[in-house]
């Protein structure tokens, strides 16, 4: 068959404006188009109005003002004749958890009206696509995360649909999940079908056909997401072989003027410029070179915004260097093991991080990371092995153990009901700080992070950024020597990461110890070191560069973190195998 | 130290349920609902009766009878029959409640002096109301029957009977019923805030928050348990307050021995909270958990009906049930004046209770964190 | 267009249908509402609420003992209606009055015998606790109707004047006056709205929460389809749950059943129609479980409860609360529930229900299809 691509407009957006409450408005002034046979990313951080966008163009929500016209058809006039021919997957894919995955299949296929006589060969077909067919028994709350998002695919497309909305399908999912959701929605694109894929993280925008990216409710760019990259061409710098340490360089060079983004990534910096010059890298020392790189979809995308942050950290400036007392390491854990029932969720798990050492820990959904995690900062009791933070047993010294430890949890787990003063008052108060120390402290968070103007709102009304901020002011109050981050910046726009990232790496430079869980693979190359957790076990511990190093290959000379991470997951399955 | 950190928890507590407005209308509105609802329309007195009367005497008798039914202030409506299958109609179809037959020799047999039969007929499937409306209309008839010639030489040598009520002398409904009150709502919201609180942080993911800050189980435990019981004595003394300025009950005892033993009351009843708390998952399970201890403590307290009246085997379960105890101290202390000893006698079941239910609470939320 | 054919929509609704009856089936939440909580509460209305007073326990003070008083206490502790402790002084009693250990004390005064026989109306003193309104009433009716039959019988045994008027009583439909006969058919109104509202308020709720209304929602289904859809299979766990309420009445309780099996599903199946629509209502309002229980709890279990003359007189209530009862749906059903079980069929009231039961259903769902159109936020 030789069906051409279709590239005819599914979706005609003319100055969508949608509000809730008083508030600004949660889109302004939208306007642009989505082709048929090709990926459209709705791209932006969280609370950007990716989500009302989706919503709009199935004919759920109405816009304020301008209007949202779908496969021909005005949302507002005819919804039902939309729906009919659309495939939506929310972002908690739809699916019913305590019906099996084939029950889900029957109910999707009856509602969408597909005939009796082509069920059978659909459902074969998309079991195969989806790879589910040994599992069409399992209710669908027992399939992991990659596995709920692929059947939400499969109900999403019974009946083929001419336009396929996915609202953030890569969330929780891990990398390996992605790269084959992502390869299934291609297959689809080349039968003409248009899908448009919602998503927060940067490195999937750069592989769609289009973007529209948002940010605040703002239309930023609308096209293909090269000639956005383009716009950094020639202004991003790779900078390697520098003495001294990386984070103080990274620091000096954010405060250069021209230097308005720069990141770590493993042994060497990446920064982008104002300017195409050369830019000045004294800083990095003498032995230090500096050689173009290609430029990227974010790299971009904080350019647009207006750049990162400079390299200061006040909280760090305003924190005592903590003195390194011995060589013990801040962080232990020696066979670490954890069994629920004759399922080992974390199996001899054992590394020791020292002081001043930021440590990631990777892996798939399900792994075993966060049972490792949880085990370390003492929310799960390990069935063997043992754990210590800053040299106190968890079992035995807890409460010791806590008051040296900062924790940030993966979704913004502060009080939402508590405005940001009460919130910093609690956790000042939890770990004992009182009097004239408490005020000098909550005070200092409230400069550093500026809150000022938002302390009395409750802070689950809070933008996204400022919850983070929160978060880590929470976290850091009692100046711990361990702080151990669950996912920190999943979601969050690129500036605020940075922001992050910054207060994080001065932080290790005074000597903070931390131990971090990530599905970003960019915040992996902050870290000094990465154990990769796969089936409970750790398959491989190293510094980024070295895990890089060791799946390069003929084909790929220069693997990124993510590819490092498939590669690495794949030949320990291959590695099982064989034993087996 | 240990002090920062417990009033840090408490103050967190107390705004985390008093900021939200969803709280709050928890806070304030099943209380207002229950206090009017249950203090006016929740009486087991029956009034505005409407009945039917079959009178087929045509003497002065009978007459006289209809005109005292009329003008008794317990009946609203009263219907006169033509024929039993009226009487029949309105009873089936719940028109009225009751129907007085009015025999045709009536008048005849009370001139003669001969014994004369009169019929209520009542509606048994209100059992308990027909009872008193019974109750009404025989009082009626007594009065009948003392001014017919049989009667009044009868009694001449009658024994009367003085009743006297002692503590609510008018019997006043709501003398009983608001004290009842004081004890339920402090039940009710005592309850539901202690046993949606973990619950909602283990939803909210701010346990484990909670959980890797350097605070010990126990603090945790009397941190969520300091605060529903402050919100508590708070329910309670507002209804206090309108028991005494708005309905107008008498004080006769120690307010101080009530508080003293509201204080075990409240242990008892967030320990049992705490204990729905620990073992669910989701606030769904918290509230239906919450509900499924409440309506039964509700109904085998005395609040409803005495335990006296209960089955033997079933009066042993009341024991166990806190509101049981205090029901007696809050009735005492308002209408009666009770002693110190019968207050301590009461006060020591709630203690145990609470101590129970407090260390469950603590063993079962220990377990929970392996 | 073919998706709107008689044939679709049928399938949709079929589909909808078996979804919701698995999850019913399988979520541990519909079994705890639909048959744990409605044996509980017909449990504790069987067995453990019973407006039935017997053997209350009283003081009788003898301040005199002569055979005429010993008679007399004699008729007391032959009521069915007392457990009398007798003492000659009533100090010894009062502090048990206070304490609730006994509801009441009657004083048989010193001189009663003499004063008996010389016609000067002796007083019989009836001291009853206040503080339970019921229970004093109780004690001072019996007192006083076991004061009058031992005069009654006493007069007829030295055959005097016969009583002037007697009264005949007739409690038709219980004439033993059980409570448990009237208490069991209404608990059953009540497990009914649990299972109609509070169930179904949950259910749909957690949908929207879960987020899987929004994926329903962008599938050809209408609005109407998927209300209906949704609370068929909780209409017949509402049936379900009543037929176990009332084997277990029949036949663990014995309560009579004089009415016929079909009245008895006409009007529940009535009655559950507003129940789900309040529940529909509630849910597509809140949209959320927390505030779906509260709601359900205070707008429907409560009034079923209080406003609905099950327990309290619906006449007794000041006005404007009588104003409220007449959207309370319990309230129309359990007076027929009581007739059904106790009295048999009485088709006109049955009828009278029920339209008004249809009509404050209609209502509710009228709104409940309002805000669940196909529209979020």
């Amino acid at each position: 068959m030789t069906s051409i691509p279709d590239k005819t407009e599914l979706v005609r957006l003319s100055g969508v404006t949608k509000r809730f409450g008083g508030r600004s408005p949660a889109l302004d002034a939208i306007s642009g188009s989505i082709l048929g046979g090709e990926i459209t990313g709705l791209v932006g951080p969280d609370g950007a109005g990716k989500t009302t966008m989706i919503r709009l163009m199935t004919g759920l929500m109405l816009p304020d003002s301008g209007t949202v016209e779908v496969l021909g058809f005005d949302t507002a006039q005819n919804p039902a004749a939309i729906q009919a021919s659309i495939g939506y997957m929310p972002q908690r894919f739809g699916l019913y958890e305590d019906l099996s995955v084939q029950e889900n299949l029957n109910l999707y296929a009856d509602l969408r009206g597909l005939p009796k006589n082509e069920r059978t060969a659909t459902f074969d077909e998309l079991l195969t696509f989806t790879d589910l067919k040994r599992f069409s028994d399992r209710l669908a709350g027992k399939l992991s995360g990659g596995m709920k998002q692929k059947l939400g695919l499969a109900c999403a497309l019974l009946k083929k649909p001419r336009l396929l909305l996915l609202d953030e399908p890569g969330v929780g999912v891990d990398p390996i999940s992605r790269r084959e959701l992502w390869k299934m929605v291609e297959n689809l694109t080349r039968e003409g079908i248009g899908v448009v894929w919602s998503t927060a993280y940067l490195d999937e925008a750069e592989a769609c056909n289009a973007v529209l990216l948002l940010n605040q409710g703002k239309l930023l760019f609308s096209g293909k997401p090269s000639e956005l990259t383009a716009r950094a061409e020639g202004r991003v710098f790779k900078v390697s072989g520098m003495s001294g340490r990386k984070r103080q360089v990274l620091a000096k060079l954010l405060d250069q003027e021209d230097v308005i983004d720069g990141a770590i990534q493993g042994e060497a910096i990446r920064i982008v410029t104002g300017n195409s010059a050369l830019p000045d890298i004294l800083p990095a020392g003498d032995g230090a070179a500096v050689v173009p790189a290609p430029p990227r979809f974010e790299d971009a995308f904080v350019d647009l915004l207006g750049g990162g942050p400079g390299g200061r950290s006040k909280l760090a400036e305003a924190q005592q260097t903590l003195p390194a007392k011995d060589d013990r390491p801040v962080i232990e854990a020696k066979g670490l093991t954890k069994a629920f029932g004759d399922f080992t969720a974390a199996d001899d798990i054992t590394f020791a991080i020292r002081r001043g050492e930021i440590f990631g820990l990777l892996g798939p959904n399900g792994a075993g990371k966060s049972t490792t995690f949880k085990m370390l900062c003492g929310l799960l009791k390990p069935t063997a092995g043992e754990g210590r933070v800053a040299g106190f047993d968890l079992r035995r010294d807890a409460a010791s153990a806590r008051n040296q430890l900062g924790y940030m949890a993966q979704k913004f787990s502060l009080y939402g009901d508590l405005s940001i003063g009460q919130n910093l008052d609690f956790f000042a108060g939890v770990y004992g700080l009182s009097g004239q120390r408490k005020r000098a402290r909550v005070a200092l968070m409230n400069e550093i992070f500026d809150f000022g103007r938002h302390a009395g709102q409750s802070s689950k009304d809070l933008p996204l950024g400022l919850k983070q901020r929160l978060a880590l002011a929470c976290a850091v109050m009692h100046e711990p020597q361990a702080l151990f981050l669950d996912e920190p910046t999943s979601g969050v726009d690129p500036i605020t990461r940075r922001e992050f990232w910054t207060h994080i790496n001065a932080l290790v430079e005074k000597g903070v110890t931390v131990l971090v869980t990530t599905h970003f693979m960019e915040e992996a190359e902050y870290c000094d070191r990465i154990s990769l957790i796969y089936r409970g076990r750790s398959i491989a511990l190293g510094s980024p560069d070295a895990l890089k190093a060791s799946v390069v290959s003929k084909d790929n000379p220069d693997p990124t973190m993510e590819d490092a991470f498939i590669a690495l997951v794949e030949r320990s399955e291959t590695g099982a195998k064989e034993a087996a | 130290m240990w002090w920062t950190r417990l009033r840090a928890l408490i103050v967190k507590e107390l705004l985390a349920v008093l900021r939200d407005p969803k709280g709050r209308a928890i806070l304030i509105g099943p209380p207002i609902l229950q206090l009017l609802v249950f203090s006016y329309a929740a009486t087991l007195e029956v009034r505005n009766v409407d009945v039917m009367i079959l009178n087929r005497d045509s003497g002065h008798w009978g007459q006289e009878l209809v005109e005292r039914i009329e003008g008794s202030p317990t009946f609203r409506r009263i219907d006169i029959a033509a024929n039993p299958d009226q009487v029949r109609q309105a009873i089936d179809n719940q028109a009225v409640i009751a129907a007085v037959e009015i025999s045709p020799d009536f008048s005849r047999h009370i001139e003669a002096g001969t014994a004369v039969d009169l019929q209520f007929i009542l509606d048994g499937r209100r059992s308990n109301a027909s009872q008193i409306v019974s109750g009404y209309l025989t009082q009626i008839a007594a009065g009948l029957a003392a001014e017919t010639p049989a009667g009044k030489r009868a009694t001449a040598r009658a024994v009367s009977t003085i009743p006297r009520n002692w503590f609510n002398p008018n019997l006043t409904y709501q003398w009983f019923m608001v004290p009842n009150l004081i004890a339920s709502i402090a039940l009710l919201i005592g309850l539901i805030v202690t046993a949606l609180s973990i619950a909602r942080e283990r939803e909210l993911g701010t346990f484990d928050q909670l959980m890797v800050s350097p605070l010990r189980v126990h603090e945790i435990l009397i941190g969520k348990l300091i605060p529903p019981m402050m919100i508590g004595l708070f329910h309670i003394t507002a209804y206090i307050l309108a028991a005494i300025f708005l309905f107008e009950l008498p004080l006769r005892g120690s307010l101080f021995m009530l508080y003293g033993s509201s204080l075990f009351y409240l242990a008892s009843v967030v320990g049992i909270g705490l204990f729905i708390s620990a073992l669910s998952m989701t606030q769904q399970q918290a509230i239906l958990g919450a509900f499924l201890f409440m309506v039964p403590a509700m109904l085998l307290s005395g609040f409803a009906t005495p335990i006296e009246n209960m089955p033997d085997w079933l009066q042993p379960v009341t024991l166990i049930n806190p509101l049981r105890y205090f029901l007696i101290v809050v009735k005492g202390v308002f209408l009666k004046d009770i002693s110190l000893a019968e207050v301590i006698d009461q006060t020591i079941p709630l203690c145990l209770i609470a101590m129970v239910t407090l260390s469950a609470a603590a063993w079962l939320f220990r377990r929970r964190l392996e | 267009m073919s998706t709107s054919s008689i044939s679709g929509r049928m399938r949709r609704f079929a589909a909808l249908v078996r979804k919701e009856s698995y999850q019913a089936m399988r979520d541990p939440s519909t079994t705890l509402i639909t048959f744990v909580l409605p044996l509980i509460l017909l449990f504790l209305f069987g067995y453990g609420v019973s407006l039935d007073v017997t053997r209350t326990r009283v003081g009788l003070v003898m301040e005199e003992t002569t055979p005429l008083t010993q008679a007399l206490a004699a008729s007391f502790q032959a009521s069915r209606y007392f457990s009398v402790t007798t003492r000659q002084d009533r100090r010894f009693f009062e502090e048990d009055l206070v304490n609730g250990r006994i509801r009441g004390i009657l004083v048989i005064p010193a001189h009663f015998t003499t004063d008996y026989a010389a016609g000067r109306r002796p007083q019989i003193q009836i001291i009853v606790d206040g503080s339970e309104p019921n229970t004093a009433n109780f004690v001072q009716n019996y007192a006083q109707g076991t004061v009058a039959n031992w005069e009654r019988q006493r007069q007829t045994l030295i055959a005097e004047e016969p009583s002037a008027i007697t009264v005949e009583q007739r409690f038709w439909f219980n004439p033993e006056l059980t409570s448990r006969y009237f208490l069991v058919p209404g608990s059953i109104a009540i497990v009914m709205t649990l299972v109609g509202t509070l169930l179904t308020s949950l259910v749909v709720a957690r949908e929207w929460e879960r987020g899987t209304m929004e994926a329903m929602m962008a599938t050809p289904v209408t609005a109407i389809e998927l209300l209906i859809g949704k609370i068929f299979p909780y209409f017949v766990l509402g049936l379900a749950a009543m037929t176990l309420c009332v084997l277990l009445a029949v036949f663990l309780f014995g309560v009579p059943f004089r009415g016929s099996i079909l009245a008895l599903y006409a009007l529940s199946a009535t009655f559950l129609i507003p129940a789900l629509g309040q529940g529909l209502l509630i849910s597509a309002v809140t949209k959320n479980q927390f505030l779906a229980s509260q709601l359900a709890l205070i707008s429907a279990f409560l009034p079923a409860f209080l406003l609905s003359g099950f327990l309290f007189e619906i006449n007794s209530m000041p006005t404007v609360i009588q104003w409220v009862t007449y959207i309370v749906p319990a309230r129309y059903l359990i007076p027929s529930l009581q007739t059904v079980f106790l009295a048999g069929d009485i088709w006109l009231m049955f009828l009278h229900s029920m339209a008004v039961m249809l009509l404050i259903g209609g209502v509710f769902f009228v709104l409940a299809a309002r805000s669940t159109r196909k529209r979020i936020g």
